[in-house]
């Protein structure tokens, strides 16, 4: 095998398993999230306005973790330094 | 298949190059800067206001309501600052629906720009509301030990601000054009229509987090 090969099945690879990997956490966090937000709606509907906004602020915030490793496995794929170099 | 618009170059000579990134931007701006001039044309303080003075007050009240809420602070000096984040990358967001249209937040170089906006104004406002010898004790609250990592933290905030905005933009688009090829005609557009309620709520949050890391640098009890 030569190191062009070996860089492609490896960015590929590891693109597949960083997002798979990666999304586990954020995924378990925002059901976490939700599920609490809700309780709190249904014991307190009069705080919904409030509690939804710091709801989809704090999302955005745990998303984030699954957003970072969608775009390292999107540069793995399209945009990966490595392959760059070897090519030329 | 490219992940960055500014991939596109349309035009280059030497150092200028203009990428479609660019021209998008100047086209969400053009259509912003008209859109400003004509619907402030014909401001009354009458009862017979037009029904587009009416949906701008209403708009600009609403941000400003959130912002207060937010921050709990006066709204006033903030509102230019936040509610033209907030305006742009709506727009830029919903435009994107126009069949050729890059969204120019699609793209790292303007979203790191964007939230380079927001790094200078933190110790812009905060400096201006606490003086700057308060300003920078803040950095060492609650002790001394914490200083780098306050400092670390605000070059973070860059970064996550930028990444975050890029990569939800970008991920619509990606995950349109693939299925595309996989399932065409219907679920590239229900994709595309969900890709505007993320891009519509990643704008909020843009704006919502400048917002509350500006609140933190303003406010002296709370501390960043």
């Amino acid at each position: 095998m030569d190191s062009i090969t070996v860089i492609g099945m490896t960015s590929i690879v590891m693109a597949g398993l960083t997002i798979a990997i990666g999304s586990i956490a954020p995924a378990i966090g925002e059901g976490n999230a939700v599920a609490q937000a809700l309780r709190s709606i249904a014991q307190q509907p009069d705080e919904a306005n409030t509690i939804s906004r710091t709801l989809f602020v704090g999302l955005a915030m745990i998303e984030s973790t699954a957003i970072y490793c969608f775009v390292i496995s999107m540069i793995l794929l399209f945009a990966n330094p490595f392959w760059n170099a070897i090519m030329g | 298949m490219s992940i960055d618009p500014s991939s596109i170059v349309y035009f280059e000579w030497g150092v200028v190059r203009i990428t479609a990134t660019l021209v998008f931007t100047w086209v969400t701006m053009l259509l912003l800067t008209v859109a400003g001039l004509l619907l402030t044309r014909n401001l009354t303080d009458e009862n017979n206001m037009s029904k587009s003075q009416s949906i701008l007050e209403a708009t600009l009240i609403t941000m400003k309501n959130q912002i207060k809420s937010v921050s709990q602070q006066d709204p006033g000096k903030y509102l230019p600052f936040i509610s033209t984040l907030f305006i742009f990358i709506l727009t830029a967001t919903i435009l994107s629906i126009i069949p050729g249209f890059h969204a120019p937040t699609g793209s790292l170089n303007t979203t790191i720009a964007l939230s380079l906006y927001v790094f200078f104004a933190v110790p812009f406002y905060g400096i201006q509301s606490l003086g700057i010898k308060n300003y920078l004790k803040e950095y060492a609250k609650p002790s001394v030990v914490m200083l780098p990592f306050n400092i670390i933290s605000e070059f973070s905030r860059i970064v996550s601000l930028a990444v975050r905005l890029y990569g939800n933009v970008m991920s619509t688009s990606v995950i349109v054009i693939i299925l595309l090829g996989v399932v065409p005609f219907f679920f590239p557009v229900v994709i595309q229509l969900f890709g505007i309620l993320t891009g519509a709520i990643q704008a909020y949050i843009f704006a919502i987090l400048a917002t509350v890391y500006i609140a933190s640098a303003t406010s002296e009890n709370q501390g960043g």
